[in-house]
């Protein structure tokens, strides 16, 4: 394609639009770089320095903060880049606690990646390890803990809340072994102005930002947000009989996977005990449970008998279309009274 | 809303009013502060300093209660000054005379002692609107909750045809709707004057077709409104009522009068997903599914008709609402309701109503269909009034208007303004996310919100419960002592059961659109 730039990577001629990162170039191709600070929705800052890449003439670059350019030749692997790369990723996890099996983002996390695929010395790791003492964890926000001990410093989390959300809740805060991502003023997340959309959650690359009590679904249904008008796609993550997920759907363009709180984390309704499981009928002055087939029975009895003006309908805005249609439909054609409305004006 | 809400992003101009957009509709307030950081200039016009305005490029704060006067001095300064987008007023509008003469009461001078806003405030807002194109007018339920609402929304719709900010991209006049379907709901005729896809019951034409399509005799007579139904029931002439996944007694104007009215039925049946406030009132509760428990459609703020699919099971013996009202109809004996299934059921809607007319489940795997798409193989409409207006000659219409000030004002008795709103974490009357624990330890109780000034006056500290009281009824609330009321207005929300606010707000109706006026009525505070 004539708008495409080539370079060749490790001897595999590739393509990529102008004006991206030799990184991102890399992944789209199928050719893994170890990184961590880079994410797809963010503008690269170059911080983890784990993407180190050798160009031809240039030497030692940044492959998240070089752009493509025609006729580019990279290199992946070299002693010069093993030994940066595997310098930076051993200070990285020398504090990092080892217990990835306790840890939500076992399994999917980007750390491991970049371990597995730097390798990693034990003894090298014990010689380098410091005593800390752990961080203590937040766990004001009732929907995510946000871990210190697990985090590296990537601030995805930080951007997400400033350059996406527009919220910039959180930022870096200390220096050197202490730093750490916290609200203004060290405050607890659940006290600052965090409007926990869960947006940082999504795109930590480590267990660092973490869903509370997370339980991954063994299916996923794509549906429509039940909450406001703007209508975003949404994965209901299922387990059983119940909701325990929602993700965003990224190709939907109401929100393109963006959520707010109440999208990401008010399903809890769904399955709740306060449920209506059967029907109720008022007798004696109070609702007692009833078979579907006496209450409807007795709907239609007391219906049929004030057909016409004394009769209205109001209908749902959290219904669907159809069951509205059907509703409008009853009243109109069965009860005989346009008296049909719902709570647009409220 | 005329267009999408992905072109909000490409307007160089973003004019919110009446609009907490951040909380009520927090993926499109992404879109206005992603905007911004690219360069669009966003004005904000809101009574209290909201959470947008730390985003706006200029933030007008009128009293509440007066748009009309506010943004018709916006549009007398872009007639003054030249910034009219004469081509398009020639070409594509009418009654523009007429429109002009009527600007002559509203200089930014003469409005400002009724507004509260600076004229110069005003002269700049009405530029940066007129001259960085396109311009984007986003509203919502401050605009529309008061008694002079239709006029309120009739004045967006005069600066937009102003500017030629209509019928194009990235412009256009955009109410935000509220709930997941109140645009679908409104569109399948569950209001009172229009059958499915706004087509007038009072039109013999029309009542013909439905009279044939479901083999009955059809009234003539629009019904009721919501507001006007329980007036009704107070009065004795409705006597039963039929009510779907709705909490009118916390969501009603004066919902002490709503609760009083219920009472008087013979016949209520409440068809919810939980036993709510107004469910505890019934004769009949039917259990219903949620939206993960069914099939369907529903269409959002931008007129997209999207899908919701089962995910589970109906808990217990709830049912599908198709379902319930088919079998109330089946057993009352009437035909046409055999057929539950939703993708049959909008088969139906598609045949009779021609902007669904080629809306059919098969299309709607992606990201579905906006209407009006009246045919199998029409792409659906993402942009309105391009060419034509919906009026019979198409042209759009200035409209001229005057003045009205709201139902209520303070006074001695009751000294301060009450405007109601949202807050991010509950949604309408908390049934649903009064049930998820998170949220309710995010914002676990009502907050009523007000000045410091006032606050001093009468006593007051931040996180003191209050009683607030009106002409209707009176309600205790923890008082948060803020800037983000001006003085003499005070904010609440109505999410909350312990304090039910709106037994203290207004039904005092616009007399177009019959909307109460609950962004306005008097109340007094005091502490406790």
């Amino acid at each position: 394609m004539a708008d495409e730039t080539s370079l060749t990577i490790d001897g595999l001629s590739i393509t990529a639009r102008p004006g991206t990162s030799i990184l991102r170039a890399a992944l789209k191709s199928g050719l893994y770089i170890p990184h961590l600070c880079d994410h797809p929705d963010l503008d690269p800052v170059g911080v983890c320095r784990l993407c180190l890449v050798e160009v031809e003439g240039r030497g030692l670059v940044l492959a998240c903060r070089t752009p493509v350019e025609e006729g580019l030749v990279v290199r992946t692997e070299s002693p010069e880049i093993n030994n940066v790369r595997r310098v930076t990723t051993e200070l990285l996890i020398v504090n990092h606690p080892e217990d990835c099996l306790a840890c939500s983002q076992n399994d999917r996390c980007e750390l491991q990646r970049v371990a597995a695929y730097v390798g990693v010395d034990r003894q090298r790791l014990a010689r380098l390890r410091r005593d800390a003492r752990p961080a203590p964890v937040d766990t004001s926000n009732p929907f995510f803990d946000y871990d210190p001990n697990r985090c590296v410093l990537c601030g995805i989390c930080v951007r997400t809340c400033s350059d996406l959300q527009g919220v910039s809740a959180i930022d870096f805060a200390f220096r050197g072994f202490d730093t750490t991502i916290a609200p203004f003023g060290k405050m607890p997340l659940a006290q600052s102005r965090c409007e926990s959309c869960g947006e940082c959650v999504v795109r930590c690359p480590v267990g660092a930002l973490a869903p509370k009590n997370a339980q991954q679904p063994s299916r996923e249904v794509r549906t429509t947000c039940p909450y406001c008008g703007v209508g975003c796609g949404i994965y209901l993550g299922v387990r059983g009989e119940r909701v325990v997920a929602v993700r965003g759907d990224p190709d939907r363009v109401t929100n393109r996977g963006s959520l707010c709180v109440k999208g990401r984390f008010g399903y809890g309704f769904i399955n709740h005990d306060d449920r209506l499981t059967t029907p109720w009928v008022r007798r004696n002055g109070r609702l007692v449970e009833a078979e579907w087939d006496e209450a409807l029975s007795l709907v239609a009895e007391r219906f049929a008998q004030s057909k016409g003006e004394s009769f209205a309908a109001l209908a749902s805005a959290k219904c669907t279309n159809e069951e509205n249609y059907l509703i409008q439909k009853l009243t109109r054609a069965v009860m005989g009274t346009n008296s049909i409305d719902h709570c647009a004006r409220l | 809303m005329t267009n999408s809400i992905a072109e909000i992003g490409d307007a160089a101009c973003i004019l919110a009013v009446g609009t907490n957009t951040t909380v009520a509709h927090p993926v499109i307030a992404l879109q206005v502060k992603r905007a911004v950081a690219r360069g669009t200039r966003l004005i904000v016009i809101n009574p209290k300093q909201i959470d947008l305005c730390r985003s706006a490029d200029l933030f007008l704060q009128p009293r509440p209660g007066t748009d009309v006067p506010l943004l018709t001095a916006m549009a007398r300064v872009i007639v003054d000054e030249g910034l009219a987008d004469t081509a398009f007023i020639e070409d594509r509008c009418e009654g523009f005379e007429a429109f002009r003469r009527s600007l002559e009461a509203f200089s930014p001078e003469s409005v400002e002692p009724i507004t509260g806003v600076p004229a110069a405030q005003i002269v700049e807002a009405a530029r940066c609107y007129a001259t960085r194109k396109p311009a984007t007018l986003l509203y919502a339920m401050g605009i529309t909750q008061h008694t002079h609402g239709t006029d309120n929304v009739l004045a967006t719709a005069n600066l937009a045809l102003l500017t030629g900010n209509v019928g194009k991209p990235s412009t256009g006049v955009n109410p935000l709707r509220g709930q997941n379907n109140v645009q679908g709901c409104c569109d399948m005729g569950a209001l009172p004057n229009v059958f499915p896809g706004y087509q007038k019951v009072a039109d013999p034409e029309i009542r013909a077709k439905f009279e044939s399509a479901w083999d009955c005799r059809l009234s003539d007579a629009p019904g009721l409104t919501h507001t006007e139904i329980f007036d009704a029931i107070a009065a004795g002439r409705i006597r039963s009522l039929y009510l779907v996944g709705e909490n009118p007694v916390l969501s009603e104007a004066n919902a002490n009068h709503v609760r009083e009215a219920l009472k008087r039925l013979d016949f209520l049946v409440v068809q919810d997903i939980f036993l709510s406030e107004t469910a505890q009132l019934a004769d009949v509760v039917l259990p219903a599914a949620t939206f993960a428990e069914k099939d369907g459609t529903v269409t959002n703020t931008e007129r997209r008709v999207q899908r919701v699919r089962r995910a589970l099971e109906p808990v217990g013996h709830a049912k599908p609402d198709s379902w319930i009202t088919c079998q109330i109809a089946r057993r009352l004996g009437a035909g046409g309701f055999d057929d539950a299934r939703p993708e049959n059921i909008l088969q139906e809607i598609a045949s009779l109503t021609p902007s669904y007319g080629g809306i059919a489940y098969e299309r709607l795997e992606g990201d579905g269909l906006q209407w009006p798409c009246p045919t199998r193989d029409h792409p659906g409409t993402p942009l309105l009034h391009r060419e034509r207006f919906a009026t019979q000659d198409g042209k759009g219409r200035f409209v001229p208007l005057t003045y009205k000030p709201p139902a209520e004002l303070p006074d001695d008795e009751y000294p301060l303004l009450l405007t109601t709103d949202r807050n991010l974490f509950h949604y309408h009357t908390s049934t649903m996310t009064g049930r998820v624990e998170g949220l309710k330890t995010l914002a676990h109780e009502e907050l009523l919100r007000i000045h410091p000034d006032d606050a001093a006056r009468l006593g007051i500290a931040d996180g003191q419960m209050v009683q607030v009281c009106s002409r209707r009824g009176e309600v205790t609330v923890r008082a948060n002592v803020t800037e983000i009321c001006p003085p003499g207005v005070v904010s609440a929300t109505f999410h909350y059961a312990a304090s039910p606010i709106n037994v203290l707000t207004s039904s005092a109706l616009d007399p177009v659109a019959k909307i109460p006026e609950t962004k306005v009525c008097a109340v007094r505070v005091q502490g406790q």
